[in-house]
């Protein structure tokens, strides 16, 4: 007899605040979280907006007697801890890391049967501490000298902490996620840009199915909020050369022929996947349940451009994995950058499999709200589209101008709907494409 | 019902050389990969020796083509070449000549690091926004003027090309993989947690063949750094080539090296149905989490334990147990043994409790005493050595190990290669790589037999 996996826990970070309810609460509300950004001073950037996590405090998060591992995380660790701390919660479990010296008979899982699978980028390592650094190991003329870095005397490379690297592994989400509650099962980081939560979650499904695992942290986290992100992503024409915004307005227009690009968020979603088995013995919640994950290459690195035959392969490969026909779906939580190079073959795969029913069935952009969180954008779509069918709600979408044709993706406010099987979708920069489908659960 | 899976074509980039049959002969010699870095000025760094890649060329593997990769990263460059070989031994290049390759149905699973960093514009952009006077004069970072060298220095391409799923986008456009489509990041085990994840996604029938495998350097001033100040590698400067020497006793931490491993896998009936010849099959993969410490392996090695023994599971292995030849029914495992005081000796417990009574009977040996550590190429190449001892019968030495430490008391085939063909060669092998942070990964390999 086929392993039905579900969904039983939900947590995510976001501009709209620290768990599901607030990133819910505020797509339903249409608030944007994008606004001129704060963390540095970013006037020498041709971009300077973008949708922060404000007032984080990854202390919360952990037990007591973790507070001391915080300084080795990078800020992408941080929203993925958190994350996955509100996750765990909301499923009602009591792991490890729910408080310091729980007994073993007191944990309300088993510390093998829980897996680990969480979506990662490629972090910076902070520019700041790197500066101050390299500062030390100067020529006479003022030039980064090798050998003065190699020096000695707590100068050079020498004055970074000895752990220094480990704050900058992508792995490391995982890592400490699996350390503070206990997941001893199958652990991976993926690491293939927005696709990467999408593919997370599909791997976590597998995992459960086959048996290797009872549940699995699945979801994933990024902040490329740094100079050294900012400017990455803007080498790869991702942002929207906009200086600053209106406040409360945000400047996002998803498949606008005029779309003046994206917008960079931070953040990330972590969901408790289950065996639908186990959550029924432990009465847990049920938010959905996962029915079908597909994935494919597009022809093209760097950027799809206008193939979208790879991002239609991810689709078509999540609907055949759930036996469904495309006509089956209610709502799309799609990738909705505004950039236009993944959004035509976004589209151009949407328009493909659905036909000219695609002009009824919402696409619930989130990026207008939360920005692009690169990584983090899969664990984002699957929290919004959990919550979409555990409520039976469309949230209200923003979007500055007017979407092509034939599609509905349009400002709108929120309103109820019955919904019964909701599709994410992803591409990436680099041409991996992923896809998830969710069925309401009865 | 699962699918068999079966590897059908393997190549490597390595520190030794990129041909599979060379670098072999050469393992078997125990030869060394390690010397002086050649690449920027090490001379000062605690440690300043690696194991490089030497005069390599992608030209050499991919023909006039090679000019569509010609900005991509140098493990990019690696992984292509590598890829090259594996699809050519598998005949996939004569089946995509035809026409007949199924893109769709054929998959991508890398365990490939991120791209070179752009260190020396880097470095002058860091400087240059080094305000001194900032912070009540302790100094701080001046974003403006730090976006302004930035801009005028780094090179959109060579940033792009520093994303860690590049090398995927590469070789899926360059072989035509249009299946699924991932790479992770799992440290040190990562490539052969992507073989792993391949198969299972071949064993599922997401797809019918995968491309899988791993490629990555940081042999450059950052990730030597980042190591350095781990004191995760060796310091023996004054004699490189005898510094990576796993299990012994006087042991004191990894030897970086670079390259790349990949490995066409197929399932059975894709493999047969178009005459391919399996080098052997995938029969187990376990994959664990030590959930322990961030900078500690669980002191049991718990975890390590429990890969192997979810590998040996699939494979209808009793570890503990002799098999009907009186021989142990592993006959060779490829150790993570990567030289630091913490891995070996803790490997070398799990294996002890994995295999109990049997555990000094199977050989266990590690080749980073000669190529180095590739770090997320590593255990796809050292996959690869697995398969080589299958076909071949003979099982790669520990080199350097002169010293014998009592906690690495099994059979680490000390200095010298083993012939076991008149012992009934090799059959089954399991391949260990430990990630840090503690991921865990074996997977378990046995020889085709129709």
């Amino acid at each position: 007899m086929s392993v039905r996996v579900v969904i039983t826990g939900l947590g995510s970070v976001s501009a709209l605040g620290v768990g599901a309810e607030a990133l819910f609460k505020g797509l339903c509300a249409g608030v944007t979280g994008i606004g001129r950004i704060s963390r540095f001073n970013p006037d020498g950037f041709p971009v300077r907006i973008a949708a922060e996590v404000r007032d984080l405090s990854v202390k919360d998060y952990v037990p007591k007697s973790y507070r001391k591992s915080i300084k080795v995380m990078a800020r992408d660790i941080e929203l993925a801890v958190a994350a996955a701390r509100c996750a765990v919660e909301d499923a009602g479990l009591v792991t490890r890391g729910s408080a310091d010296d729980l007994a073993d008979e007191q944990l309300t899982y088993h510390p093998r049967r829980m897996g680990c699978n969480i979506g990662a980028g490629l972090i910076a390592a902070d520019t700041e501490e790197m500066a101050a650094a390299m500062h030390t190991a100067r020529t006479a003329g003022g030039g980064f000298s090798y050998p003065a870095w190699g020096g000695e005397g707590g100068q050079g490379m020498e004055s970074l902490t000895p752990l220094w690297l480990l704050k900058y592994l992508p792995n490391m989400l995982a890592c400490h996620v699996t350390i503070i509650h206990g997941a001893e099962g199958p652990s991976n980081t993926i690491t293939c840009s927005e696709a990467s939560g999408l593919l997370t979650l599909g791997e976590s499904m597998r995992i459960i199915e086959r048996g290797a695992a009872d549940m699995c942290f699945s979801g994933s986290a990024e902040s490329k909020l740094n100079p050294m992100g900012l400017l990455r992503l803007d080498f790869a024409r991702r942002l929207a050369h906009l200086p600053d915004v209106t406040a409360g307005q945000t400047p996002l227009r998803p498949y606008d022929p005029q779309t003046p690009g994206g917008v960079l968020g931070e953040g990330g979603g972590i969901v408790i996947l289950e065996n639908a088995q186990t959550a029924k013995a432990r009465k847990a919640r049920v938010y959905a349940e996962v029915v079908g994950f597909g994935g494919g290459h597009s022809d093209a690195h760097y950027s799809a451009g206008e193939h979208d035959e790879g991002f239609g392969y991810a689709i078509e490969n999540a609907l055949d994995d759930a036996g469904i026909s495309p006509d089956k779906i209610d709502v799309i939580i799609p990738m909705g950058s505004g950039v236009p190079e993944l959004d035509r073959p976004e589209l151009g795969a949407l328009r493909r499999i659905f036909g000219s029913r695609l002009g009824e069935i919402p696409l619930v952009t989130i990026q207008p709200n939360v920005g692009n969180c690169v990584a983090g954008l899969g664990g984002l779509q699957v929290v919004a589209g959990a919550m979409c069918l555990h409520t039976q709600t469309l949230p209200a979408r923003l979007h500055a101008g007017q979407p092509a044709a034939g599609i509905c993706a349009g400002a709108a406010p929120s309103r109820g709907a019955k919904l019964e099987y909701a599709l994410m979708c992803s591409g990436s920069l680099g041409g991996q494409n992923a896809a998830v489908v969710l069925k309401a659960w009865r | 019902m699962n699918h068999r899976i079966v590897i059908t074509g393997m190549g490597w980039v390595t520190p030794l050389g990129s041909d599979v049959d060379s670098v072999w002969t050469k393992l078997l010699a125990g030869a060394s990969g390690v010397g002086r870095v050649s690449r920027f000025d090490a001379g000062t760094f605690k440690t300043n020796f690696a194991a490089e890649v030497k005069n390599f060329r992608l030209a050499d593997f991919l023909g006039p083509s090679w000019a569509a990769h010609e900005e991509a990263g140098l493990s990019t460059k690696f992984a292509l070449a590598a890829a090259a070989q594996a699809f050519r031994q598998s005949g996939l290049d004569a089946l995509a000549a035809t026409g007949k390759l199924k893109k769709r149905r054929f998959g991508i699973y890398l365990g490939a690091g991120e791209g070179t960093l752009d260190f020396d514009n880097y470095a002058e952009s860091n400087l240059a926004g080094w305000n001194t006077q900032l912070d009540g004069g302790r100094g701080g970072l001046d974003t403006v003027a730090w976006a302004k060298k930035a801009y005028e220095r780094m090179s959109a391409i060579r940033e792009i090309e520093q994303e860690p799923q590049m090398t995927l986008a590469h070789l899926a456009t360059a072989f035509g993989c249009r299946g699924p489509a991932s790479n992770c990041m799992t440290a040190c085990a990562a490539s052969t947690q992507a073989v792993g994840e391949a198969f299972e996604i071949l064993r599922h029938g997401d797809a019918d063949l995968m491309l899988a495998g791993g490629a990555h350097t940081m042999i450059h001033p950052l990730g030597m750094t980042g190591f350095i100040r781990l004191t995760a590698m060796s310091r023996r400067c004054d004699d490189p080539q005898h510094a990576p020497r796993p299990f012994d006793r006087t042991r004191d931490g990894f030897v970086m090296g670079e390259g790349a491993g990949m490995i066409i896998l197929e399932t059975l009936d894709h493999a047969l149905a178009r005459g391919a010849s399996p080098l052997c099959e995938i029969v187990g993969y376990g994959s664990t989490a030590d959930a322990f410490r961030i900078t500690d392996i669980q002191p049991e090695g718990k975890g390590a334990q429990g890969a192997m023994l979810e590998a040996c599971r699939q494979a209808g292995i009793n570890p503990r147990e002799p098999g009907p030849d009186g021989r142990p029914q592993v006959h060779y495992i490829s150790a993570h043994g990567t030289g630091t005081k913490e891995n070996d000796s803790i490997e070398t417990k799990a294996v002890k409790g994995v295999f109990g009574p049997m555990a000094p009977r199977v050989p266990f040996s590690s080749v980073k005493s000669m190529l180095g550590h590739l770090i997320q190429a590593a255990g796809a190449v050292e996959l690869m050595t697995c398969v080589q001892a299958i076909r071949t019968g003979f099982l790669p030495p520990t080199m350097n190990l002169n010293t014998p430490d009592p906690e690495c008391d099994l059979d680490h085939i000390p200095n010298q290669a083993r012939d076991c063909r008149a012992q009934g060669g090799v059959e089954v092998c399991l391949s260990n790589s430990f990630g840090f942070g503690g991921q865990n990964d074996t997977i378990c390999v046995r020889k085709w037999r129709g």
